[in-house]
Formats: C-alpha cells, sequence, structure tokens
C-alpha cells in the first residue's frame, strides 16, 4: 500500500504534466502534417487529403502571402528594437534610481499588459482617428501599437534581471580601477545582456504574432496574422502551414543551438 | 621596508563619521592610525560599523564627515577606481562571466598596465590558481574562488589591500588553512593589510594589531597579546575570548610609579591589582579574570599556588573537550564563574559534579573594570 | 552611485524613463481618454471625418441594453478557461519544477516553443480536430458521450477549448515561477511534522504558490475576456463574446462611439474584477 502510493507520488504528476504538454502539441503536430497536404481538387481544406512535397517547395504561392511575411517581418524588427533600447532604458531607471513618481511609472507599465489587446486597440483606433489620421493607417500606426505592447513586456523581462543584479560586481569593478563607462560595459552589460536578449525575442514574437490589435489598426497594410484570417473564411492556403511549421523549426534550432553552444563552451572551459 | 627619507605611507582616518540618511550612525568620529606595512584586524560583532569603515575607505560609500589619508595624500573624496586601495568583498563578486585569468587582468587593463600577462602569470602561481586560468568562477570550489579574489585585488599592488570578512564563506577546516595563507601572503608582498571580522580567533592569528569595534566607536586597540590579556571594558572582555566579572570594591592604593596597586575588596577577599591593568577611577569595579587562569582543587587536598584563594566553590557543570575541560563553579556568594582546566593528566580524571572545591589566582592576572559598563557586553547570545 | 550618473547629472533617472513614459503617456494613456470621449461621441459621423463629442451617455445605455449577453459571455467562458489552464497549468508547472529533474529546461523550451508557430495557425487547425468528422468527435459518438449527430466545432465547448488551449503557457510561466523557488525541503519539513502529503501540498507548496497563481490567472483571465479570435473561428453567432461586438462596430460597422463605449464597459469592468480579486488573495504587491 505505501509502496504504490510511493510509485503514484514519484510518477503521477511527472505523467500527467507530459499528457499536458503533448495536449499543446496537438495544433503544432496538425499544422506541420497538414503542411504536406495534397489539397488541390478538394473543397474540404480542414481534412488531409494526400501527401505532397508541393506546399514546401513553392511556399509563396498563395498571392500576398509571403508579402504579409515580408510585412510582419519587417514590423516585428522595427518594433523590438525600439521597445528593447526604450525598455531597457526605463528598466535601469526604476532598479537603479530613486526618482519622483517611481511607483506611479511601475503601474503606468503594468497597466497595459492589465487590459485586454481589444481595448488597447480600439483606444489606439480612436485616438488615430480623432487626430484625423483616420484615412492613412497602415505600416506606421502598426508600429506604434506594436511598440507601445511590446514595452512593457521588454521592462518586465529586463528589469527582472537587472534586479537580481549583485550590485557589488559593480563596486568590485570600480574598486578595480574602472570608471563608470568601463564598469558599465564590461561589468553591467555583459551581464544584464541575457535578459535584453530574451525581452527582444519576447518583443519579436509577441509583435509578429499581433492580430487583435494589429487588424484595428492596420488600414489596407495585411500582416501575416492578417493575411491568415482573411483566408480563413474561405479555408486557409496549405503553405500557411509551411510558415508556421517551419517558424517552428527555426525557433527551435535557434534556441537548441543557443543552448548546445553555451554548453560546448563551459565544457571547453573546463578542459582548458 | 622604506627608509626614513622616503615618508611613511600609513593609512590615517580623523573624525571619520558616517550617518546614513535614515538617520542611523554608523560610525562615530573614528580615528585610527594603520601603519604602512601592517596586519590590521578591525574586529566586532555585526553592525558595529566595521563594514562601514571599510567601504569609506574604498569609496563605495560616501563620508559624512571626517578624512581619510594615505601618508599625506588625502583620498576622502576620491573616486573609488582613483584610489591605491583594493578590496577583497565579501562573496568575493568575482565577474561570473569572465575567465578567472580576465578577473585578475582586470585592474591592471584598466589602469593600462602593458606586462599584466606576466603579472598575472606570477600571481596565478603565488596564488596557487595556475590550473584554473581559463575557467570561469561558477566553476570553482568557494577556497580557490577566495584565493581569486584575493589575487584580483593583490596584482594591483594597492598601498592598502581591504579584506572583508574575506573567509566568512568557508567552512570552519578551510578558513583555517586559509588564514595561514592569507598571513603567508601578506608577509610575502609586504602591503598593509586591513581586515574586517567578527571572527576574534580569525582576527588574533593574523593580524599584529587588533582594533575592537562596538556601536561605531573603537573600545580598544592593541596587539592580540594585550588585548586578551588586560582588556579595558566589559565589552572587550568579552568579545575576545572569555571572562569572569566579579564585583568588587576599592579599598585602598599603595606605592606609587610601575608599582602602584590598587586593593580592592571582593566578598572579603582582598585582591590587588597593578595600576596598568586598573580601568576604572571610581569606588566600584568588575574585577575580571580569564576562565583559564583560575586554578581549582578538591577541598581538602593542598593548593599550593600563590595568590587569592577561596574556599567552599561547588562544580556544577562540567564540559570535556579532549584538550581542555569546562568547569562551572558556584560561588559561595551565589555567583557562576568559568574554569579552563587543560587536561594534562595531573589529576587522573575529571573533577566530579557536586565536589566542594577551592579556587585560586594569581594576582597579576587580574583585571578591573568600570562597574558602570554592562558585565553581559559582547556576550556571544548562544 | 551609478555610471551613468556623470553624463546625464543628478536626474539621470528622469532621462531614463522619459521615453518610454512619453511612449505610454501617448499612446496608452491619451488614447484610453480618446476612447473615452469617442464612447459620449454622436454616433453620426465616420471614421475618416473623426466624430463629434456630444456628452452623449445613451451610448452606455443602447450596448448594455442591447449586448449585455455578450459581457456575460465573454466572463463566463473567460472564467472557465481560466480555471481550466489553472487546473492543467498547475499539473504542468508542478511537474517541472519537482519531478522533471534534469529534463527541467527542455520542459521549460517544450511550453514555449509551440508559441512560435502563429497562434492563428494553430487556432485553425482546432478546427481540424474538433471537425463533424474528425477522429475526436467520431471516437466520442461511438463512446456515446455525444449523440449521432452531435458535434463539438461551433459549439461553446470549443470555444473554451481554444481559450484554454490558446492562454496555458500564460497559466504556467508565472506558476513554475513561483513554484520553482519552493524549497522541497519545506514540504519534507512540513511531512516530517506529520502532515500528510496533501495536507502538506496544501498548507505548503499551494500557500507559496500563490502569487504565481493570481499572476497566472491575471495573465490568463485578462487577454481571454477580451479575445473574440477563438469565437470566431470555433464558435457559432451564438457564442459570440464582446471582442466580436467591439472589432465588428468598429470594422464593418463604423459605429465607433458604441463600439468605443463597450470597450470603455470592459476595461472597467476587468479592472473591477482584478482590483476585488487581487485584493481578496492578498497579493497587492504584485500591482
Amino acid at each position: 500500500m505505501h509502496r504504490a502510493g510511493n510509485w503514484i507520488g514519484k510518477h503521477l504528476m511527472i505523467t500527467l504534466g507530459i499528457l499536458v504538454l503533448i495536449y499543446m502539441y496537438i495544433p503544432n503536430f496538425v499544422v506541420a502534417l497538414m503542411s504536406f497536404n495534397d489539397s488541390s481538387g478538394s473543397r474540404n481544406l480542414y481534412q488531409f487529403q494526400a501527401f505532397t512535397w508541393d506546399n514546401w517547395l513553392n511556399p509563396c504561392e498563395p498571392n500576398g502571402m509571403c508579402e504579409s511575411l515580408r510585412v510582419s517581418v519587417e514590423i516585428a524588427l522595427v518594433a523590438t528594437i525600439v521597445a528593447t533600447i526604450l525598455g531597457t532604458l526605463a528598466s535601469f531607471a526604476l532598479v537603479r534610481h530613486r526618482f519622483e513618481g517611481r511607483s506611479t511609472m511601475n503601474l503606468l507599465i503594468f497597466l497595459p499588459m492589465a487590459t485586454p489587446e481589444i481595448v488597447m486597440g480600439s483606444s489606439l483606433l480612436a485616438l488615430f482617428v480623432a487626430a484625423g489620421m483616420g484615412g492613412s493607417l497602415g505600416f506606421v500606426t502598426i508600429l506604434i501599437a506594436h511598440i507601445l505592447f511590446c514595452l512593457s513586456f521588454v521592462v518586465v523581462t529586463v528589469r527582472t534581471r537587472l534586479a537580481g543584479l549583485d550590485s557589488n560586481l559593480e563596486k568590485a569593478a570600480m574598486d578595480l580601477y574602472a570608471n563608470e563607462w568601463q564598469t558599465f560595459w564590461r561589468i553591467t552589460f555583459p551581464l544584464v545582456f541575457p535578459g535584453i536578449l530574451a525581452a527582444a525575442l519576447l518583443a519579436f514574437s509577441l509583435s509578429f504574432d499581433d492580430f487583435i490589435i494589429t487588424n484595428l489598426n492596420s488600414g489596407t497594410t495585411v500582416t501575416f496574422p492578417m493575411f491568415v484570417w482573411g483566408s480563413a473564411q474561405r479555408g486557409i492556403p496549405m503553405q500557411v502551414n509551411v510558415i508556421g511549421t517551419a517558424m517552428f523549426l527555426i525557433s527551435l534550432v535557434i534556441v537548441a543551438a543557443g543552448e548546445i553552444g553555451a554548453r560546448r563552451r563551459a565544457k571547453m572551459l573546463a578542459q582548458r | 621596508m622604506s627608509s626614513d627619507s622616503e615618508p611613511r605611507r600609513d593609512l590615517r582616518l580623523s573624525g571619520l563619521h558616517k550617518r546614513y540618511s535614515n538617520g542611523f550612525t554608523a560610525v562615530k568620529s573614528l580615528d585610527l592610525v594603520i601603519p604602512q606595512g601592517s596586519f590590521f584586524a578591525l574586529l566586532g560583532p555585526s553592525g558595529c560599523g566595521k563594514t562601514t569603515t571599510l567601504r569609506m575607505v574604498a569609496g563605495l560609500e560616501e563620508v559624512t564627515a571626517g578624512t581619510i589619508k594615505i601618508g599625506d595624500q588625502d583620498i576622502t573624496g576620491e573616486k573609488p577606481f582613483r584610489r591605491p586601495v583594493n578590496t577583497v568583498f565579501q562573496n568575493y563578486a568575482l565577474f561570473p562571466h569572465l575567465t578567472i585569468a580576465e578577473n585578475i587582468e582586470f585592474g591592471p587593463k584598466r589602469r593600462g598596465v602593458k606586462e599584466s600577462a606576466s603579472q598575472v602569470k606570477e600571481i596565478l602561481e603565488l596564488t596557487e590558481l595556475t590550473e584554473q586560468a581559463g575557467k570561469k568562477p561558477a566553476q570553482l570550489s568557494g577556497g580557490q574562488q577566495q584565493r581569486v579574489a584575493l589575487a584580483r585585488a593583490l596584482i594591483n599592488r594597492p598601498e592598502v589591500l581591504l579584506l572583508d570578512e574575506p573567509l566568512g564563506a568557508l567552512d570552519l577546516k578551510l578558513r583555517r588553512s586559509m588564514q595561514g595563507e592569507l598571513k603567508r601572503i601578506q608577509e610575502e608582498v609586504g602591503l598593509t593589510f586591513v581586515h574586517v571580522t567578527h571572527d576574534q580567533e580569525e582576527a588574533m592569528t593574523m593580524a599584529d594589531t587588533v582594533a575592537v569595534m562596538n556601536q561605531g566607536e573603537i573600545e580598544q586597540l592593541g596587539s592580540p597579546y594585550e588585548l586578551y590579556t588586560n582588556p579595558q571594558t566589559t565589552f572587550v572582555a568579552n568579545f575576545l575570548g572569555r571572562s569572569n566579572l566579579i564585583k568588587g570594591t576599592v579599598v585602598g592604593r599603595e606605592g606609587s610609579g610601575a608599582d602602584a596597586v590598587v586593593k580592592v575588596d571582593m566578598y572579603g577577599t582582598v585582591v590587588s591589582i597593578k595600576q596598568g591593568r586598573v580601568h576604572t577611577d571610581s569606588t566600584e569595579g568588575w574585577i575580571g579574570i580569564r576562565p583559564e587562569k583560575l586554578l581549582i582543587q578538591p577541598e581538602g587536598t593542598s593548593l599550593a599556588d600563590p595568590g587569592n584563594h577561596f574556599s567552599s566553590a561547588v562544580v556544577i557543570g562540567a564540559s570535556y573537550l579532549g584538550v581542555s575541560t569546562e568547569y562551572v563553579l558556584k560561588m559561595p556568594w551565589g555567583q557562576e564563574l568559568m574554569c579552563f582546566e587543560q587536561n594534562r593528566g595531573v589529576r587522573g580524571g575529571l573533577v566530579e559534579l557536586g565536589t566542594k572545591v577551592d579556587v585560586s589566582w594569581r594576582q597579576e592576572y587580574v583585571f578591573l573594570l568600570d562597574s558602570s559598563q554592562d558585565a553581559q557586553a559582547g556576550r556571544e547570545e548562544e | 552611485m551609478t555610471s551613468l550618473q556623470r553624463v546625464f547629472g543628478k536626474n539621470v533617472g528622469y532621462w531614463l524613463i522619459a521615453p518610454a513614459a512619453l511612449w505610454l503617456g501617448l499612446f496608452f494613456l491619451v488614447p484610453l481618454l480618446s476612447l473615452f470621449t469617442t464612447s459620449l461621441s454622436d454616433p453620426s459621423g465616420n471614421p475618416i471625418a473623426g466624430y463629434r463629442f456630444a456628452g452623449r451617455f445613451a451610448n452606455y445605455v443602447d450596448v448594455i441594453a442591447d449586448y449585455w449577453p455578450y459581457f456575460v459571455r465573454s466572463l463566463v467562458y473567460a472564467g472557465i478557461a481560466t480555471v481550466l489552464c489553472l487546473v492543467l497549468g498547475y499539473v504542468l508547472a508542478y511537474a517541472i519544477a519537482f519531478k522533471a529533474g534534469r529534463w527541467k529546461t527542455v520542459m521549460l523550451v517544450l511550453v514555449i516553443a509551440p508559441f512560435f508557430t502563429s497562434f492563428l495557425v494553430r487556432t485553425l487547425s482546432w478546427k481540424l480536430i474538433l471537425a463533424d468528422n474528425g477522429f475526436v468527435v467520431e471516437s466520442l459518438q461511438w463512446l456515446h458521450v455525444l449523440g449521432e449527430d452531435g458535434r463539438l466545432l461551433a459549439t461553446p465547448f470549443a470555444v473554451i477549448a481554444g481559450l484554454t488551449y490558446n492562454f496555458l503557457p500564460f497559466m504556467i510561466l508565472p506558476l513554475y515561477a513561483s513554484l520553482e523557488k519552493i524549497d522541497p525541503q519545506l514540504l519534507e519539513a512540513s511531512q516530517d511534522l506529520y502532515a500528510s502529503p496533501w495536507k502538506g501540498f496544501w498548507s505548503v507548496t499551494w500557500k507559496l504558490s500563490i502569487p504565481g497563481v493570481v499572476g497566472g490567472t491575471l495573465l490568463t483571465f485578462i487577454p481571454a475576456s477580451g479575445d473574440y479570435i477563438n469565437a470566431s473561428l470555433l464558435g457559432n453567432p451564438n457564442t459570440q463574446m464582446v471582442g466580436n461586438k467591439i472589432q465588428a462596430l468598429f470594422t464593418t460597422a463604423g459605429d465607433y462611439p458604441h463600439a468605443s463605449a463597450l470597450s470603455v464597459i470592459l476595461m472597467v469592468l476587468i479592472l473591477v474584477m482584478v482590483l476585488v480579486y487581487v485584493r481578496r488573495a492578498g497579493t497587492e504587491e504584485l500591482l
């Protein structure tokens, strides 16, 4: 009896956990499967018909899809760069400096994350229209919106990393004849950099994936999620699944390469 | 050794004062001269201001009032990176993203030293870290990390090396061996070491001079021998080692000059204390005696030692520690005294609990402290 | 003293925060104000010419009268999805934090990895999984859980399942963060002090993970209640949430004042609920 209890205690949670993880991967599996679906001649676009490589060989076949992909990447890149810079500066202010209005600022950073996207998107739209920009919605308005919602997530990520940094390290650097700039660039920045990088990756994926806010403020500009949405009514082209799967694989490769690289470096250092 | 023509580069703190913005005064008008080339320890319990003092010398803490000088050079307002002073931090503060060699090279590189590579090699050898040069701090053991912190500071040949509880993170055994190593390195390089610690044994084994700090002030300064044998306050008497403190009343003075003695009545026995060991002007005082200076002998057997004698004490506690035994004695006037006895095998066993014993001490070991001071001050809470 | 102080002087904090503060003020606070004024404007305008402010509180009366079922549906669907996320998320976060051993990092990466595929694409794939002639529906019909022509797609079940799936990672990460901080020795100590495993879990693990639970439920509930993707793709016209209505009024009807009024109500509703919830959970410091 006791032994059985132990076994359950040991393996039940991990088994259940893996089941939850599998549940999270069902859609990815289906997307990957459908990327090999030969949908030509079929009217039901939500069922697997026959295997083909065609979708992978001609990913840009659907009209406007790759164009929308390019727009999404451009917006995500610019939004990531701007949000990461602004957010990193703000994190330094919040962690390292005492100034009046600090707690107000913390609240202001938190609020966008506590606001439903539909509210944030519609309020931006209301502003743009009130400012007479109702006719010129597009790249710039999308960008403004994306920087806005990425900003808070960047601050939260970088702030955590910065708060965990031992301030004695900077003091030690100063004690060892590094002036303020040298201390910042040789000690503080390299140590906070992983946090900044993580924040940038998060910002990129948030921006690339956003639909609700973008949809309200995009005018005639079409991002990749908007392309998917637009074609969903008719049934999405199978190439969308190719893009989805490819992005998943590319990201996994990047993450794995980073991890393996870090381990190999550690191992080399240990042997030296 | 510096010749007479060269001015000595002693570290001088004058009226050094630190008051935090929350109103707490950490250091109270400290005056201190630390001779060039000495191994100096600032000893005290946590919160006594010793670390604050150290950080002010390093330039990591702003000075509220007073000056810090090295020789004639005033460094009070100098930025930390412009001071000829380096610090070994409590938790080492090794840069986690740099290798051991890069950590050590950090200082020389910032100062633009050309031949830093050979210096690094040299210091790695001195601290026995050559094998670890390419590793990251996280891959090293605590003792190795400690040596890196030391090497990283030493390579700059600072005029003063500050050590903030440098052995605090190590386990007892490693601490003991590092104590010897630190002392050896200090003697080899001949720099001024200022060592902050709360561990009295550590301070005593390494330092030439120890300053005992309490509540932002220096209670007493001197060699470990002076501090231990002739403490001037109850705090020092209790913090550095342990002491029996017994109430006494001054009944007279005899002699003059170096031979002057003060006679103190202690529950009917008169104790003569040399003037140099008397640290109070009042008529009341704490008579202090170190536990190992108390001699005991079961009642009825002869007690040949010269000095003060007391009878009918009772042994009420005994802890056997191998080399020595710590007895607790109940004195006729009700007070409990500690008595440490080396287990030299003369007695052929322990003194049983409940045994009535005679107690004696030699008067030259007794000291007299001010009765207005707290007899419990500086005792470790256990 | 920091490195930047010398360059920017004493007020360096302000200089660093200024760009972000400006951006948030200009594109978050001002728009909220603009949303509010629009919600009180005369609906007889158009998006290009703009809307005239009229102090028209009737807009609020209109939308509440017309669309209150949408609010109810939004909150109920989001609430159920949040509870489901909490159960599933707690299991996985617990497994990663305490049982995964050296697979910890790998499992964490696996939790985040599905994100890399566009969430619209993933949500669409549920359409296929829950399709009427799909494997899931046919199995359930065979098991008589579903009737002969019972279906999953285009039902509230599908919408809630979609919401649960979409926001699960938002629940797992904060939960993991607070579970990971718990020293396993605490649990051992509680069992040493005669707590049964279940009691030990309840009085130690769960209590200490409350900040993660609160953070996770907020990060799940808030976006779920404003979502309309799942209701659009997986539901039917009778499962529409308030997000559907807001976006339809903005984009297809061009009725900005009423759409804005709906937005304002949703925002206030959520703020009030969050404040009450956080206060009751005793975790104000999260804000």
